[in-house]
């Protein structure tokens, strides 16, 4: 099954391409020479499905997730895409255990999330940070910004001295390109794309080497998301930080990211370094994700010939048996209804879960 | 083409505690019959206002229309009876909203919400109604269209609710359909779906349509004419093609500026819109976009700029226009505008 060429592939490339570029030569990194942060394995997270209400009984589950596997670097951008329902945010909230997984494994710097226990979590905690898409409810209404942003230093007792926390709020506050003194306004006085920026000074308080971007841009509009996309890039720089950026906007994340993932209905269907999967994307449900995206630009668009997917997103309690997007794919044939694809490397880096590739 | 909508210097103010909102202050713009006309801009801009108000859907108070004219095939509908109003919604001019989550009335079944308003509208109850109903259903590819109809909204997702919508704004054969961010809350492969969907019916159904959105990627392939608004004031103007090859407000450019795309190389970094949005309740005789603006001169804090044409049927409302070019391979930023990456590195 495995030993299927990729020639095959290129020959299926849609017409319309993001054109062949790259990053500047100087920042380019071999990342698979860089050290592994993290290592998600086998990663499944089943919601019950109950129904009764004195005597609750389990009749079904969701499959929100349903065995992931990935790496990631140290320093490294992963990009994690796909529609919504698909588990992108439920994978992110499984590595920082705010669920617990059903199975699999995630390693993190040696140590196994899934198995430590909440003494064990809370140094990690530390390590690991998140910023939410919302920023009109990720940030309390009844807490002033400086508040906010020194609770995570209280409570990791990071920063014990009651002046110098208030001096690390200041300094955070100006890093993120707000003023230093909106530590003593409240977050209804904000914009959103502020608040946003709340939310970054907030999760970088503790000074944690891995942070998740959950729709960290989506919610922010076009002219505030290039700001905000800038920061978290100078932020990466700087302090060197890794970050899983969760999103469903695709050039968003081309510009972002080292790597990127593709998700559909808790599998994952691709895996590739940014240029390659935007150049050559090999799964079907890729390619029609990145024909779906509109360019700015009407005589572009008007040339570009659209293969535009057909249905909808199934159900993620009663997934399709076999591969889970034969339903909606141009390509599927019988052997797809039945056998599921296995997650494959078909060229260095460059992993796919599809058997007719 | 015959107009077949002119709105004129259209002013709708919000009086509240804490001022008066200034949302739509003065635009001015037309549609022509089987015309695709886009409207973009950022939250807070306008558009839906503005688009509410030709409706006149805005609740008073606190809001109000206190300026202008909205001519409707030669009717003025300002000054229409509220029930003469009542026959234009629905039939003359339908609306399909941004979610379609919230839009459909949960507790009326699908074929109760479509054929309600063939019966306010033109008097068919019964039978034909229904087979309307079922005919429009499958006009906006819904299967199964007999089923549906004894559905409720829960029933359906998010994409073929909004095939719902726009069976219901097509019902009574309109001459105008106002879309207001149609696809913002589905997904992308469901939102290629629905604007190749609406594209195509407004085309064979000759129907003229506004499409209010704030990605300007969407409208790219489906308008055929494009307004940018700004704190309430549409500044730009003119044919899909101009508007995105060749703008001439700062504010256009930096639009497209500041998104990243696919069709492109990737940069080192964005070219942001630097600063925030003006306040609505503070905006003085200037130009709003001034404190944003790196093409800024002494006269822009003194007078607002009046839309004037320029070659290839632009409208631009802008003193600098001449120097503001799509080819600068930089534009020039905002003063002050560098002080917060000269932080990050300070602070590190």
């Amino acid at each position: 099954m495995s030993s299927a060429t990729a020639s095959g592939a290129r020959a299926r490339k849609p017409a319309a391409r993001a054109a062949k570029a790259k990053r500047p030569a100087a920042k380019k990194v071999d990342w698979s020479k860089a050290e592994t942060l993290i290592s998600v394995r086998g990663l499944k997270m089943y919601f019950p499905v109950t129904e009764g209400v004195l005597v609750p009984k389990v009749v079904a589950h969701v499959k929100a997730v349903d065995g992931v596997d990935f790496d990631i670097k140290k320093g490294e951008t992963l990009g994690l895409v796909g529609e919504s329902g698909c588990g992108k945010t439920t994978t992110g909230r499984c590595i920082l255990q705010l669920e617990k997984a059903t199975g699999g494994e995630i390693i993190y710097d040696g140590m196994n999330l899934t198995t430590a226990d909440r003494k064990a979590m809370r140094p990690m905690r530390e390590r690991i940070q998140v910023i939410f898409q919302d920023p009109y409810s990720s940030l309390n209404p009844r807490m002033k910004i400086g508040e906010i942003i020194s609770e995570p230093m209280m409570v990791h007792k990071t920063e014990p001295d009651e002046a110098a926390r208030q001096e690390r709020v200041r300094e955070l506050l100006s890093v993120c390109g707000l003023n230093p003194k909106f530590s003593d306004r409240y977050p209804h006085e904000m914009s959103g794309g502020q608040r946003q920026r709340v939310g970054i000074a907030r999760a970088l308080s503790v000074k944690p080497e891995f942070i998740i971007c959950d729709e960290a841009v989506s919610a922010l509009d076009v002219s505030i998301q290039a700001q905000v996309i800038n920061l978290l890039e100078d932020l990466r720089d700087e302090y060197n930080l890794t970050y899983l950026f969760i999103a469903h906007d695709l050039s968003v994340v081309r510009h972002l990211c080292h790597r990127v993932a593709v998700m559909y209905l808790g599998n994952m269907v691709e895996l590739a370094e940014c240029d390659e999967l935007y150049d050559n994307p090999m799964h079907p449900y890729t390619q029609a994700l990145l024909d779906a995206v509109p360019i700015p630009d009407p005589v572009i668009e008007q040339k570009r010939k659209h293969q535009i997917i057909k249905g909808e997103i199934p159900s993620p309690i009663n997934p399709p048996p076999g591969c889970v997007f034969h339903p909606r794919c141009p390509m599927a044939v019988d052997a797809c209804k039945k056998n599921m694809p296995e997650f494959r490397e078909i060229r260095p880096g460059h992993w796919v879960a599809c058997s007719e590739i | 083409m015959a107009k077949l909508l002119e709105i004129e210097n259209l002013k709708t103010h919000f009086f509240t505690s804490a001022g008066t909102v200034k949302a739509v202050d003065g635009i001015t713009y037309d549609v022509d019959e089987g015309e695709t006309v886009a409207i973009v801009g950022e939250s807070g801009c306008g558009k839906s206002v503005s688009a509410m108000s030709i409706l006149q859907l805005i609740p008073d108070p606190p809001g109000k229309i206190v300026e202008g004219s909205i001519r409707f095939q030669d009717r003025d509908l300002l000054k229409l009876s509220q029930d003469e109003m009542r026959d234009v919604r629905g039939k003359d001019i339908g609306m399909v909203f941004q979610e379609p989550m919230t839009s459909l009335n949960p507790v009326l079944t699908i074929e109760r919400q479509l054929t309600e308003t063939l019966e306010e509208h033109l008097g068919l109850t019964g039978k034909p109604a229904q087979d309307r109903a079922v005919e429009m259903l499958g006009l906006v590819g819904i299967s199964e269209p007999h089923r549906r109809l004894q559905q409720y909204p829960h029933h359906l997702s998010g994409g073929m609710r909004q095939r719902v919508m726009i069976a219901m704004a097509l019902m009574c054969e309109p001459k105008l359909i106002i879309a207001d961010e149609p696809t913002t809350a589905l997904d992308v492969t469901i939102q290629a779906q629905i604007l190749e969907l609406m594209k195509n019916l407004t085309r064979e159904l000759g129907v003229a349509l506004i499409v209010i959105t704030h990605n300007l990627g969407v409208v790219a392939r489906y308008a055929d004419r494009v307004n940018v608004m700004y704190a309430g004031k549409i500044i730009e103007s003119g044919t899909a093609r101009e508007i995105y090859h060749n703008p001439h407000h700062p504010y256009t450019l930096a639009l497209l500026k500041s998104v990243p795309r696919m069709d492109q190389p990737r940069k080192a970094k964005l070219d942001p819109v630097d600063g925030q949005p003006p306040d609505l309740t503070r905006l003085d005789d200037g130009c709003s976009f001034r404190p944003r603006c790196g093409y800024a001169v002494a006269k822009c804090a003194t007078s607002f700029p009046a839309l004037e044409s320029i070659k290839g049927a632009l409208i631009v409302s802008c003193f600098e226009q001449k120097k503001v070019s799509m080819k600068s391979t930089r534009t020039p930023r905002a003063r002050g505008a560098a002080t917060a990456r000269k932080t990050v590195r300070k602070a590190s």
